[in-house]
């Protein structure tokens, strides 16, 4: 029966974003142009139409950040906390206001449903500044020491599938500990960056103390490769991870990594179904999938499989896909032709490896990048796709019979992000959780994140962790 | 019962057998439901859809009147408003039924001269249910004598929350054949029995005893009908149809009173149980003044302009 019900477009508008045709780059509290000729374009992922040129920083460019950086941090560092934590609510209020506004762009430039940028990132980016802000003033009681000392410069190197998140996982506690940033945002989402130049300038903050300069990698790794900086954080692949890895090593600047992941859900059979199937759609196909965190394996127990999959499928025939923009939507585009090559080529040798593709019948738009939500079954430890981080809207089905199985598979993974339990048995949460080597493990829930809980990696995961008190740390003398 | 699937009718052989299907079924996580039920209402219906949603919400609703102090002028005046929901534009769907203690249904019937609209009757001592059986299935067939089409019972609150579940199943047997040719709808009264595990248990229990509809609520606690416990419940009878291949409609009552909560339950059926409950047949609303918000509504996207209470008609 086709469905008389079916809703009308309801777009949100772009009228509420000014988008320039060309960006500079954000340096010692200004927007000024690149060294060099070197311009890139920005793309709206969804229809290809290019939304705006900025600057290809070279080395001389982020030197001239790194020093505008330098200058700033002695004032800075130099300032009372609470001087500090008042700047950081600012911009935290500020954020709120325009977070429609940022909302819109970053569906624009990263593909992502507006749903997401209005109900997840937005108020997650104001509630990381203001978390932080509250941190500003109390350093002392944190743990660290009476008195914790920033390190100087830090060089924040961040990806494109949570663009300003990242930047306010980033930034916020840098800045509340005293140190100054050089930001580089990825090469295909650099607009959100921008305007938050511009929320930093609306704040009234110190010249130099934030600054932001755009490019692709060679950008990246010169800000990296910096003598001036003292310390680097960076989300991203773990192939560059490791590069930087290798790069740092030797020298005095502190690193923190939150690099790929391939987390396990675990679903036993006494779970509650219908909200396990929401969990395991949340997980893996929260912004199409493109998150470190995402739980792409499902582990299932055997004796539940089928229910479980014939409820899996029919939930996923009823995600829309489409215009990010409109408020409907439930999957977007994926972020980049590149990206979308790289998940198509795993998806085939899933296929190639013989595991049973299934993907949700969307009819998918003829411009832009998309990909339907898709899943494995009759993956083994030994396929590819249940191995290697995909980083699209493919989730890989793997069996387990007992809990020591379900565990002894979850952590057979090069990876050790996150990891999910789904069981209504509360011993069983705990005694799962506890063998679990995983960063995060979440119960009868999945990708939910907050300010104050830390967020970070075992093993080819990263080191360090995010958000929480534990996240100052990676800024502090300590 | 031919209606249960062969593999469920051993379920319902003793008190034990019954209590060990009910609490094997899955498990309700709570913050769960509530955060799936709070994200299809943010589901945004514009123009035609909700042109739509506005129409076939109208054409569902048991427009409902459940006092003390309820009179033949008072039933006469919602029949002929069930029929002609709004007299300055005859085009307006009809609602599917009007709701009214057994001793008024007569008086609606009459009321209602024809027009395609059901009668629905509270009957088993609505609301509490705190009579003995005989007076219950008399209370029915007293409403169906007189012409109702529709039976909403009551289960024994009481009886399920310590446990007796065949007594609720066998009482809800007896009404459904009580009732003869009129369509019986289980309400459970889902504040008192709450938590959603019970709920879930209960509406199973009322779809393997013979329901054809489970209805959330009589309207007269303190919570009545939400977005999870509607979600929940149209799991359910999703889940009853994959597994018996039996149909079974659902009805929230209670503290719906806006259009734009209306339109927040239809998705709700349209994503969960999906759109072959999208038909008065087999989704009711149990309300009164969420009428007159959806003829406003209405109204407005006629004209482009707002009316006002003025512009409906009061009960």
């Amino acid at each position: 029966m086709t469905n008389p019900f079916t809703y009308a477009p309801a777009p949100e508008s772009r009228a509420i974003v000014d988008i320039a045709s060309s960006y500079g780059l954000f340096i010692d509290g200004e927007f000024t142009e690149g060294s060099g000729e070197d311009r890139n374009k920005t793309l709206s992922p969804a229809t290809e139409e290019v939304l705006a040129e900025y600057v290809q920083a070279n080395e001389e460019d982020v030197d001239r950040a790194v020093r505008a950086a330098r200058k700033a941090f002695e004032k800075w560092s130099a300032l009372p906390g609470a001087e500090r934590g008042k700047y950081l609510f600012r911009i935290a209020r500020i954020i709120q206001e325009r977070s429609r506004e940022l909302a819109v762009l970053e569906t624009l430039d990263n593909g992502k449903p507006i749903r997401e940028t209005r109900d997840a990132d937005l108020p997650l980016v104001a509630a990381h500044f203001f978390y932080y802000a509250g941190w500003a003033d109390k350093l002392g009681h944190a743990g660290f020491g009476p008195e914790p000392k920033p390190l100087g410069v830090a060089g924040q190197v961040i990806p494109w599938n949570f663009p300003l998140l990242m930047l306010a996982w980033k930034i916020a506690p840098a800045l509340a500990t005293g140190n100054t940033v050089v930001l580089k945002p990825a090469e295909t989402t650099p607009l959100s960056a921008l305007f938050f130049a511009d929320i930093c300038r609306q704040a009234g903050l110190p010249k130099g103390v934030v600054n932001i300069v755009t490019g692709d990698g060679r950008t990246g790794a010169a800000l990296v490769n910096h003598p001036g900086i003292a310390k680097v954080a960076f989300t991203g692949s773990t192939a560059v991870g490791k590069a930087i890895a290798r790069q740092l090593a030797g020298t005095e600047k502190k690193l923190t990594l939150e690099l790929g992941g391939k987390g396990a859900n675990i679903v036993f059979d006494d779970a509650p179904i219908d909200q396990a199937v929401e969990g395991i759609v949340t997980g893996i196909f929260f912004n199409q999938g493109q998150v470190c965190c995402a739980g792409s394996r499902l582990l299932v127990q055997e004796s539940i499989q089928e229910e479980l999959l014939d409820a899996l499928k029919r939930r996923l025939s009823t995600l829309r896909l489409g215009d990010p923009l409109d408020k409907n939507t439930d999957i977007g585009a994926i972020n980049s032709a590149e990206q979308l090559a790289r998940i198509t080529a795993l998806a085939r040798t899933g296929e190639t490896e013989g595991a049973e593709r299934w993907s949700a019948p969307c009819e998918l738009p003829s411009s832009g990048y998309w990909f339907a939500p898709t899943l494995f079954t009759g993956v083994t430890q030994a396929h590819t796709v249940a191995r290697d981080e995909i980083f699209g809207p493919v989730l890989s089905v793997l069996t387990f019979r007992t809990p020591d199985e379900a565990v002894a598979k979850a952590n057979n993974s090069q990876y050790g992000l996150s990891a999910g339990i789904w069981t209504e048995k509360g011993s069983r949460i705990l005694a799962v959780a506890n063998k679990l080597r995983a960063g995060v493990v979440w119960a009868n829930t999945f990708n939910k994140f907050d300010p104050t809980s830390p967020f970070g990696g075992y093993k080819e995961s990263g080191f360090g962790r995010e958000g929480g008190r534990h996240g100052l740390e990676a800024y502090l003398d300590v | 019962m031919p209606r249960i699937h062969p593999a469920l009718a051993d379920v319902t052989a003793s008190d034990q057998a019954l209590r060990r299907f009910l609490h094997g079924l899955p498990g309700v996580d709570p913050v769960g439901l509530e955060a799936r039920a709070a994200a299809l209402g943010t589901r945004s219906i514009k123009t035609t859809a909700k042109a739509y949603a506005i129409d076939l919400a109208i054409s569902m609703i048991d427009l409902t009147t459940l006092e003390g102090a309820d009179t033949p002028g008072k039933v006469r005046a919602l029949a002929a408003k069930a029929v002609h929901p709004d007299p300055t534009d005859r085009g307006t769907p009809t609602t599917a039924a009007v709701c009214v203690y057994p001793d008024m249904v007569a008086t609606a019937k009459a009321g209602l001269n024809g027009a395609d609209v059901k009668v629905a009757s509270v009957a088993t001592a609505f609301p509490a249910g705190r009579a003995a059986l005989e007076v219950k299935l008399a209370d029915t067939r007293d409403a169906v004598a007189a012409g109702a089409d529709e039976i909403d019972m009551v289960i024994d609150r009481g009886a399920f929350l310590s446990g007796r579940y065949l007594k609720v199943f066998e009482e809800i047997v007896a009404v459904k054949e009580a009732s003869g040719p009129a369509r019986l709808k289980v309400i459970f009264e889902t504040g008192e029995l709450s938590t959603y595990d019970n709920i879930r248990r209960a509406s199973w229990l009322g779809m393997l005893a013979g329901a054809d509809f489970i209805k959330t609520s009589t309207g007269k606690v303190a919570v009545n009908a939400t977005p999870a416990n509607t979600l929940l419940m149209l799991e359910a009878v999703r889940d009853f149809r994959a597994q018996t291949g039996v149909q079974i409609g659902v009805k929230p009552a209670g503290g719906i009173r806006t259009t734009k909560d209306a339109v927040k339950f239809l998705v709700l059926v349209n994503e969960t149980a999906g759109p072959d409950w999208l038909d008065p047949h087999w989704f009711r609303f149990g309300a009164s003044s969420l009428l007159n918000d959806l003829l406003m509504q209405r109204q407005k996207l006629a004209t482009g302009r707002y009316s006002g209470p003025d512009y409906v008609t009061v009960d």
